[in-house]
């Protein structure tokens, strides 16, 4: 039995920010990940974020990534632990989780459940052709692994991962022939698809995927346009001779771990999907248990990383630990997550959590 | 519209652009931000106070064009890479184009690329002056771009042939 204080599910840009947090205060951290690397999703992200300097705007994530693991790895009080996959939490608050094809049990205060987001699928005729990616496997294999998804890209939804994984694959050298999007409008940054679109790609707002075809993988796809009503339009149809359909559809909460917990859920479709009843520090119905990140309710790296920070405080500070100071660190935290959330671009998150904070005895 | 296709459409280039005198006396920058977004990076990064401290981070940039000098520091530090620095006065026929660029291979200096527009349409070519690539911009490099006045607030890209990327 391997005994913490704060044991922390997940070593991406919520989970680094709230170790790192925890850490501060003086808590025993343990941080387990499942992958062979600090930073989750950060690593692939050569893109430069933004936000603020306390979210390190203007840094590319890549080098977030770096930046916080060498932070974190400097406190002696922290213990961090990869290639570890979490099976489960049980009643009794202990941990179980499997490294090496040996189960470890691990008993913790406090655990912090930080383990993002999976990428949805979409339901269109010969969907499982080899050639038919997620967006993120496709930027996964290109950024770490250095190598093209393809030749010609399709790429399906215009939300910031939609552009930003466009321009990633621009800068490798794969052709988009063109992005696809259901809704009239773009879903990312304006600022993203100027991007793309001075590069040349076309963005085909209020079009969808017909079909893909191909003879044992992806040749090509049909697109076609949808009415105000997201009908399809037939004989709008677009043949696109394309190698690679790139899906960049949205992402949903991966919840499976606080279900089992048996935290109330709550589906809440402008957080992505299922997610936990949480107070405003983040602490779910079940009292050892925080979130923080895209679990928590789909959002940008900005706002992960400071909701790391508030379930790490939180978490210290039910234990009695890190005092005036993580109270003054606190305050500032949710600071900066109300102004990240505060603009246009925040009116769908605003309206997804107003659905799921539930009482408020933490912040008394 | 843009909302629908990523292109800012005239009126809204208007909203931001500098005035003609202003652009009369010299480099000076466009910040081709039209939507509340949280981002404040352009505003730390100027050391004029030409792009003023933002009230609420979801503002869009404000621009003093009288205090901007056009160094294009701005250019580097947008994470939506849209600051452009503009010099009307480069020469009697062309402008000066500052644009952040982050493909490979770099253009190489006094060679002559292909102009593109916001739309990614070819409107004309420019001589490559300067490729700025200091570590503070950190892996995005400036190109100073010449190119014929009259498409100057028209060119937003460049196409840089890369022989060993046609295969």
């Amino acid at each position: 039995m391997i005994n913490t204080q704060i044991a922390i599910i997940g070593g991406g840009p919520a989970g680094l920010r709230a170790a790192l947090a925890a850490a501060q205060t003086g808590a025993k951290v343990l941080l387990l990940d499942n992958s062979d690397h600090l930073g989750g999703q950060l690593i692939k992200q050569t893109h430069m974020f933004f936000g603020s300097q306390q979210q390190f705007a203007g840094s590319r994530g890549i080098d977030i990534a770096t930046r916080l693991a060498t932070e974190l790895r400097q406190f002696e009080n922290v213990q961090i632990m990869l290639e570890t996959t979490v099976l489960g939490i049980y009643e009794d608050g202990v941990l179980l989780a499997e490294q090496d094809d040996k189960v470890r049990k691990i008993k913790a205060e406090r655990i912090i459940v930080a383990i993002g987001a999976s990428e949805r699928m979409l339901a269109f005729p010969n969907n499982d052709l080899p050639g038919v990616y997620g967006a993120g496997a496709a930027q996964t294999l290109m950024n770490v692994h250095g190598v093209r998804p393809g030749h010609r890209v399709l790429m399906v939804g215009a939300g910031n991962i939609g552009l930003i994984v466009t321009y990633q694959m621009l800068q490798a050298g794969v052709q988009v022939v063109g992005i696809v999007e259901a809704a009239p409008t773009i879903g990312g940054y304006l600022v993203h698809a100027a991007k793309v679109r001075r590069a040349g790609v076309p963005i085909y707002t209020s079009h969808t995927v017909k079909e893909a075809y191909g003879d044992g993988a992806v040749e090509g796809a049909i697109i076609w346009q949808l009415d105000e009503k997201w009908a399809p339009i037939p004989g709008t149809e677009q043949d696109l001779a394309i190698d690679v359909i790139c899906l960049a559809v949205g992402l949903s909460p991966l919840s499976d771990l606080l279900w089992q917990a048996g935290c109330q859920m709550t589906y809440v479709p402008q957080l992505g999907g299922s997610v936990a009843v949480r107070n405003s520090l983040l602490c779910t119905t079940n009292q050892q248990i925080y979130i923080a990140g895209d679990v928590a309710g789909v959002e940008e790296a900005s706002s992960a990383m400071v909701e790391g920070q508030v379930a790490g405080l939180g978490a210290a500070l039910s234990l009695g630990l890190g005092g005036e100071q993580a109270h003054a660190m606190l305050a500032d935290a949710r600071g900066q997550l109300a102004a990240l959330r505060s603009g246009p671009v925040g009116e769908k998150i605003r309206a997804g959590l107003s659905l799921v904070e539930k009482g408020v005895t933490a912040d008394a | 519209m843009l909302k629908s296709t990523g292109i800012p459409t005239k009126e809204d280039l208007q909203k931001i652009y500098p005035s003609a005198e202003r652009l009369a006396k010299g480099p000076v920058a466009i910040i081709e931000c039209f939507q509340r977004i949280p981002c404040n990076p352009c505003a730390t990064a100027c050391t004029r106070g030409a792009i003023l401290p933002f009230q609420d981070i979801n503002n869009q940039p404000q621009l003093d064009a009288e205090q901007c000098t056009g160094c294009a520091l701005c250019v580097a530090s947008c994470p939506g890479l849209a600051v452009f620095v503009v010099d009307m006065t480069y020469s009697e026929q062309e402008a000066l184009i500052k644009l952040p660029y982050e493909y490979l291979p770099l253009p190489r200096v006094n060679t002559t690329v292909k102009a593109l527009n916001r739309a990614g349409e070819v409107v004309g070519q420019g001589t490559v002056i300067r490729v700025q690539t200091p570590p503070a911009f950190d892996r995005t490099a400036v190109i100073h771009l010449a190119v014929a006045k009259t498409v100057a607030h028209e060119v937003r890209n460049i196409v840089v042939e890369d022989e060993a990327n046609d295969a």
